[in-house]
């Protein structure tokens, strides 16, 4: 399924990640998922949160620029080569992939894994093919 | 005791010198009024004549010239000559990416060569002097006027430029330099250079420096003088008005002889055009008396000084000027290089299509100015990917050496980050010494 991340932008510096927590609790949002990207000078923090638009606006509100991205969200069972068989579907269609990162599905308890690719759409067709 | 290039002009009384200038002054009105329609124009829409101009006071009926109407006519427009008689020309950058360029003839060029060998004859140098020009060669006037002077006045000239400075150090050892011009900040990182280099200054014949195109401020100078054992002095020009040698200082090192002969100087209210009394601070406006390749008429300098009449220890009798006290608008000087916050946003605005919050903040890092452009990032420039992120800062960077021929420095930070005051953001941030 096609989800929207959430992509808060934070400056290589001390004490960054923490003021991006603390408005995550004092506007008591539960994050499902968190990815941080960096280099030496900036990081970029992505998150899967239950009301995307609602967060990306508090983040705003709160002096950090942050966007949504569409991002591909792919169950997969806890087995070998699930993931393989996956990539390798994505991949064939010559869909590039940016990043990935997996987390749990909280009442589920699935397994899924996250996959930013340049064209959502194509690949969320060719996954849910299935 | 202090030499003169061209004692009679230099310690003209002031009788003469206002009876000379009023006859240049006259002779340059009436020509610009015939073989310049941007002057001519500007006379004949508020109703003067050249012939209502019989003195000196007469002058502020005549409107000002800024650094935009230059742009305006850009390139050749404000040329009062045929381009037979042109041989050289310089420019300066500019905020829209469109240079203000100045055309010399063999004449102006001879002016020139003639004032930048009294500036240089005032810091007591002479024909029997190396002196190592370490400013850049180019479009910039700073290599060649100081170049043309110092060959004028019959010293050995060093053209070494600017750049590759362990190299600098080396000539200047080997070739036994004895007087160094470049700018202020050059000349410190010069001196550091040497001690890094383990070489002992005290063994070298350096004994003067000539340093502008740049501000330099009093502490700066002593640092100077301390660091390569020598005696610094400033000169003050513009390319607008001819470069480098519009104003020097001698040995009393307290304030810049204005070549009056050359040049007519103003002081101003920088916000009515008002002209103020000697002793007043306020805009500098200059004249250029003899110029033909591009006379300028009451051009609005910008920066911000004090004049004095009051004699001078050395004996000239030239009008002298304090250094640089500010600005009258936002331009910042960065390593003798002009630049406008306006053009930092033209080129973010290429990039985002709307005009993201910036802040320059200027350094002085081992006497080196050092630019940084704080960016705050907006939803267009924003990226949840790294790669994308990166590129647009490359992009930001490299436009900006494009526009500004400096190299800087860019920091990507949250929105919001920069302060504001009133909700506008704090453009600039000085920290310099200066």
């Amino acid at each position: 399924m096609i989800i929207q991340q959430v992509s808060v932008f934070a400056e290589n510096k001390p004490g960054k990640l923490l003021d991006i927590l603390s408005v995550l609790n004092e506007n008591k949002v539960n994050m499902l998922a968190l990815s941080v990207a960096d280099t030496s000078d900036f990081g970029i923090i992505r998150m899967i949160v239950d009301d995307a638009e609602k967060v990306r606006d508090v983040f705003k509100n709160n002096g950090f620029t942050a966007k949504l991205t569409p991002v591909l969200a792919v169950k997969v069972s806890n087995e070998p080569g699930i993931l393989f068989q996956f990539i390798k579907k994505i991949s064939d269609a010559n869909i590039n992939i940016e990043y990935t990162y997996a987390f749990a599905e909280p009442c589920t308890k699935e397994q899924r894994v996250v996959l930013k690719v340049d064209d959502v759409v194509a690949a969320q067709k060719i996954v849910s093919n299935e | 005791m202090s030499l003169y290039w061209n004692e009679p002009a230099e310690t003209m009384d002031r009788e003469k010198l206002v009876d000379l200038q009023t006859k240049r002054f006259q002779s340059l009105i009436e020509t610009v009024y015939q073989k310049q329609p941007f002057y001519r124009n500007k006379m004949q829409e508020i109703g003067i004549m050249p012939q209502d101009i019989s003195s000196l006071e007469d002058v502020s009926k005549l409107p000002f010239v800024i650094k935009q109407d230059m742009r305006d006519n850009y390139p050749y427009g404000m040329f009062a000559v045929s381009p037979k008689e042109i041989v050289r020309i310089h420019a300066s950058s500019g905020t829209t990416g469109q240079p203000t360029v100045v055309g010399y003839t063999k004449r102006d060029i001879g002016v020139w060569s003639e004032i930048m060998a009294r500036s240089f004859s005032a810091a007591g140098v002479d024909s029997s002097d190396y002196i190592q020009i370490s400013y850049g060669y180019g479009l910039f006037t700073g290599g060649l006027g100081a170049h043309y002077g110092a060959e004028l006045l019959g010293a050995s000239v060093i053209p070494s430029s600017s750049g590759n400075t362990a190299r600098q150090v080396l000539l200047m050892k080997d070739f036994g330099t004895t007087v160094l011009s470049c700018t202020p900040s050059y000349a410190l990182y010069i001196g550091e250079k040497m001690q890094e280099m383990g070489i002992d200054i005290e063994k070298l014949p350096l004994k003067a420096g000539v340093f502008g195109a740049e501000p330099c401020s009093e502490e700066m100078r002593k640092r100077i003088e301390e660091v390569l054992k020598i005696k610094a002095y400033d000169i003050y020009g513009l390319s607008e008005i001819i470069g480098p040698g519009v104003a020097c200082e001698c040995s009393a090192q307290d304030g810049m002889h204005i070549n009056e002969d050359h040049f007519y100087p103003e002081i101003i209210n920088p916000e009515t055009g008002e002209v103020l009394p000697e002793g007043s601070r306020g805009e500098l406006v200059i004249t250029t008396l003899t110029k033909e390749g591009v006379p300028m008429v009451r051009y609005r300098t910008r920066d911000i000084t004090v004049l004095s009449r009051k004699p001078c220890s050395c004996g000239r009798t030239l009008v002298k000027m304090q250094k640089v006290l500010g600005r009258t608008d936002d331009m910042l000087i960065i390593r003798g290089v002009n630049v406008f916050p306006s053009q930092i946003e033209n080129v973010l605005v290429s990039i985002s299509d709307t005009t993201p919050n910036y802040q320059l903040i200027v350094d002085r890092i081992n006497n080196l100015d050092k630019l940084t452009v704080v960016v705050e990032l907006d939803d267009n420039m924003f990226s949840d990917e790294v790669r994308k992120v990166e590129q647009m800062e490359r992009s930001i960077k490299s436009k900006l050496h494009d526009a500004l021929n400096i190299g800087v420095d860019v920091r990507l930070v949250n929105f919001n980050t920069i302060e504001r005051s009133e909700g506008k953001a704090k453009r600039v941030i000085d920290n310099r010494k200066i």
